[in-house]
């Protein structure tokens, strides 16, 4: 019974351990190089968080619920591809027009969804193991996007690009597209998984499937539920990504599955499922930019490093995410 | 008499501020076997455990040949020649029978396992338990009965001079329970000591030359299993008549508001057919693996099922739980660890998760669900000792009324409770038989299946027992007693063990 004395503080350090991470990176930073904290720098890091944060937001419910989704990455590049092509075919019909752009962005999201339906049905009515299906799957849409590329780069038209451009680059009052979209998934997301059923359910499945299924939870749908929501996700994030470099190929989203996953569970999230957060997500997601940011401001640390750094970062997240339990 | 080779002498332990013994003796003697009894939570695994060196004692001593002596854990008792036979899901699963039985001691030739030596003694202990299992089989791919005789053949191998049985019986069939007792017949005739535990009181009465009866943590008897019936060794397990632990049936209504029929679970359970009137509590006895459970989970739709299922007159949409919760019906599981509680989640999480949407408009209202929690442990004094602590870490019998709790919140008609009482202790119990009780009352209908037949036959105002899949018979008013039930529920049993 001498837990009780470390209770009272251990799970206020796990809620708080990743927001003091943040802060000491933060003040790391600003103590580094003066121009850390400049409004340039800021949005640069914020917008470049948005794609893998959008992502992340997603994963924090699959992982919830007890999945994982190692095909996130390919996905984007499959979404990506296929999204340009749709574009460039309907320009000789429609033009360089708007509802070009518009039904572009339709198409990320129903290829999202589509993909993310797969893996969803695979691992949730098929029964195959989420790392199985999601390996598989990696394989498949990266492979897809080479054969539609044709083993090269699949290019946005020019003059589309540049009426695509300002939805990477432009923004509201100062605030990029990126960051406004990848601010309200998080607030979205936040909301659903405390609030709303959804969320409770896929702390209930990823505790205990068991549980769930005897508490009149549809477990199968659920799961599925997360695994589209992530595919759509993917394909918002793909909308955001596309105008930035106006083409996609075998190398587009590469580690973004990694860095996602990296995220959720810097954030706090319990890998083996049960319980998440999304806003852990999100200080994890800005963990992993800041660290990438500051070591290419600093020159105390090759930025070669990043890898090694995030790293040791994910190592040790999860070291005190099980030091909870085996105190004592 | 001999002098014991085991013992515990004024033995007391607590778990934190819980005391669950209370200066308990208990000896082991050599050609001799003493049986232990008492209720769940009587404190009887409590004290195996400690003469197997599990546990330590709070307080006591343990002896062995006369001699104090403190275990430092299971394997230092085992090399003492203390072996505790275990229920059959102690064993690795993905491991083969041959793997399980020298797990730890495995034998060696050179630097490499002697497989064929393992295999030919595994044979060999076996064959003392006529059990026909291929030593290279796995785990996973035989059946309950035949993993308890590999437990049982495990603890053989290990040359035991003190054998401490847990329920060994549990899941074997009458057959099967007879080669074991014969065995314990022929250990006994060895020299060897033997505490034999079960619930199932005609085994107590064949096979034991001692009895000691626990009651709440105390030792309330002591002394030859000669002589001793059957209703005498209950009596002082429960320690007063039966009968007060129940109060009155009530008088169910003349309206049906659950009717089944032909109901059939592939392979488990055969076209079942059965109806609930209002007001009623409806009782399914029959050995475990009767098809009981399966029954009702193909009822309420947690298993694929074929038949019909009408609810106040309305076909249930068949395998849809979420269908069966919103025509009022709702099934309580026996598994309240795996199936029923989320035990790393709190309380209120756990209380709301059946009836969620409730709770939903369309945001989850986290007061009312704070003041659901209030409510709960009023009208079910649950005792948690902070609101914000975890399911798992409340108490047996207060994470069954928390199930409860969970249950009645999706306010339904007609509640399927499944073994209502199993593993808590007697006052609790009391306060279960109760409610259910009251709930008939206030005019909802109840299913108990219980594996305790006191429970069925105190609280039933009519039974049903099934047996292999079946339902068997159909007893009400004075026809509800023992003797009718293990009638019904065995004759089959016994049918098919001659086939």
């Amino acid at each position: 019974m001498s837990e009780t004395t470390a209770k009272t503080w251990m799970p206020s350090f796990h809620v708080l351990g990743p927001l003091l991470a943040l802060i000491v990176l933060i003040i790391l930073g600003a103590s580094i190089n003066s121009n850390f904290l400049s409004y340039g720098n800021v949005t640069n890091v914020l917008a470049r968080s948005a794609f893998i944060g959008i992502i992340a937001v997603g994963m924090t419910f699959v992982i919830t619920a007890g999945g994982i989704d190692l095909s996130v990455g390919s996905m984007a590049a499959f979404v990506a591809g296929v999204m340009i092509l749709v574009m460039n075919a309907l320009i000789p019909s429609i033009g360089v027009t708007v509802p070009v752009v518009l039904l572009g962005m339709l198409t990320a999201l129903v290829a999202g969804f589509i993909a993310g339906w797969v893996n969803g049905v695979l691992i949730a009515t098929v029964k195959i193991e989420a790392f199985i299906v999601t390996l598989g799957t990696m394989g498949i849409y990266r492979s897809l996007v080479t054969w539609l590329a044709d083993g090269g780069t699949l290019s946005l038209d020019f003059d589309l690009r540049g009426l695509y451009r300002p939805v990477y680059y432009d923004g509201l009052l100062g605030v990029s597209w990126p960051i406004i979209v990848f601010a309200l998934v998080a607030i979205l997301g936040e909301l659903a998984m405390r609030h709303l059923p959804f969320g409770r359910h896929c702390g209930a499945i990823g505790a205990n499937e068991q549980v769930a299924k005897y508490s009149a939870i549809n477990v199968q749908r659920t799961r599925i539920a997360t695994y589209v929501l992530l595919g759509m996700l993917v394909g918002l994030a793909t909308i955001m990504y596309v105008p930035r470099l106006g083409s996609a190929s075998a190398s587009t989203g590469v580690l973004w599955e990694l860095e996602a996953i990296a995220a959720v569970i810097i954030g706090g999230t319990a890998l083996k499922g049960g319980y998440g957060r999304v806003w852990g997500t999100v200080v994890g997601v800005l963990i992993l930019s800041l660290i990438d940011n500051i070591l290419n401001l600093a020159s105390i640390v090759s930025p070669y490093l990043n890898g090694t750094i995030q790293g040791v970062i994910v190592i040790l997240a999860v070291v005190l995410q099980r030091g909870k339990k085996t105190d004592g | 008499m001999s002098d014991p080779i085991l013992a515990i002498r004024n033995v007391s332990r607590s778990f934190g501020p819980v005391q669950v013994l209370f200066d308990v003796d208990f000896d082991l003697r050599a050609g001799e076997v003493h049986a232990l009894i008492g209720e769940n939570g009587a404190g009887k695994s409590t004290t195996m455990k400690i003469l197997a060196g599990y546990q330590p004692p709070t307080s006591g001593d343990v002896l062995l040949d006369g001699k104090p002596v403190v275990f430092d854990d299971a394997q230092h008792a085992e090399a003492q020649g203390i072996v505790m036979i275990h229920q059959e899901f102690n064993l690795a699963q993905q491991l083969s029978v041959e793997e399980n039985i020298f797990l730890g001691r495995e034998l060696r030739r050179g630097p490499f396992l002697d497989h064929k030596a393992m295999q030919d003694e595994s044979r060999r202990l076996l064959d003392r338990l006529n059990c026909p299992v291929d030593p290279r089989a796995k785990i996973s791919d035989i059946s309950v009965p035949n993993r308890q005789m590999v437990e049982i053949a495990k603890a053989l191998g290990r040359d035991a001079r003190v054998l401490i049985m847990d329920e060994p019986t549990a899941v074997l069939t009458a057959r099967e329970t007879d080669i074991l007792l014969d065995l314990i017949d022929r250990l006994r005739a060895e020299g060897c000591a033997i505490l034999y535990t079960s619930h199932k009181l005609d085994e107590i009465a064949r096979i034991a030359d001692r009895v000691t009866v626990l009651r709440d943590g105390h030792r309330v008897f002591e002394g030859p299993a000669k002589g001793m019936t059957q209703d005498a060794m209950a009596e002082a397990m429960v320690g007063r008549e039966l009968s007060n632990l129940f109060k009155p049936k009530g008088k169910p209504q003349d309206q049906t508001v659950l009717e089944v029929r032909n109901l059939g679970v592939a392979g488990l359970v055969h076209d079942a057919s059965f109806h609930l009137n209002k007001g009623e509590v409806l009782g399914f006895a029959g050995l475990v693996g009767s098809g009981r459970t399966e029954l009702m989970e193909g009822v309420t739709g947690l298993r694929d099922a074929t038949g019909t299922v009408t609810v106040h007159g309305k076909p249930l949409k068949p395998g849809s739980i979420r269908a069966a919760r919103e025509a009022g019906l709702v099934y309580l599981t026996e598994d309240r660890k795996e199936k029923g509680l989320l035990l790393n989640k709190g309380l209120t999480e756990n209380l709301t998760l059946l009836a969620l949407h409730k709770f939903t408009h369309p945001w989850i209202d986290t007061a009312a669900e704070d003041r659901a929690l209030t409510d709960a442990i009023a009208e079910f004094d649950i005792r948690a000792g902070d609101r914000n602590m975890k399911a798992g870490n409340l108490s047996g019998g207060n994470q069954q009324k928390l199930l409860l709790g969970k249950t009645m919140l999706a306010d339904p008609d007609i509640v399927v409770i499944d073994e209502p009482t199993r593993g808590i202790d007697i006052g609790t119990k009391q306060q279960i038989y109760d409610f259910i009780v009251e709930l008939a009352a206030s005019g909802k209908s109840v299913v108990v299946i219980s594996s305790e037949l006191s429970e069925v036959i105190g609280l039933a105002n009519r039974v049903m027992v099934m047996a292999s899949g079946r339902i068997v018979g159909e007893v009400s008013g004075d026809d509800i007693n023992e003797r009718t039930i293990v009638k019904l529920a065995m004759g089959m049993t016994s049918k098919d063990d001659a086939a």
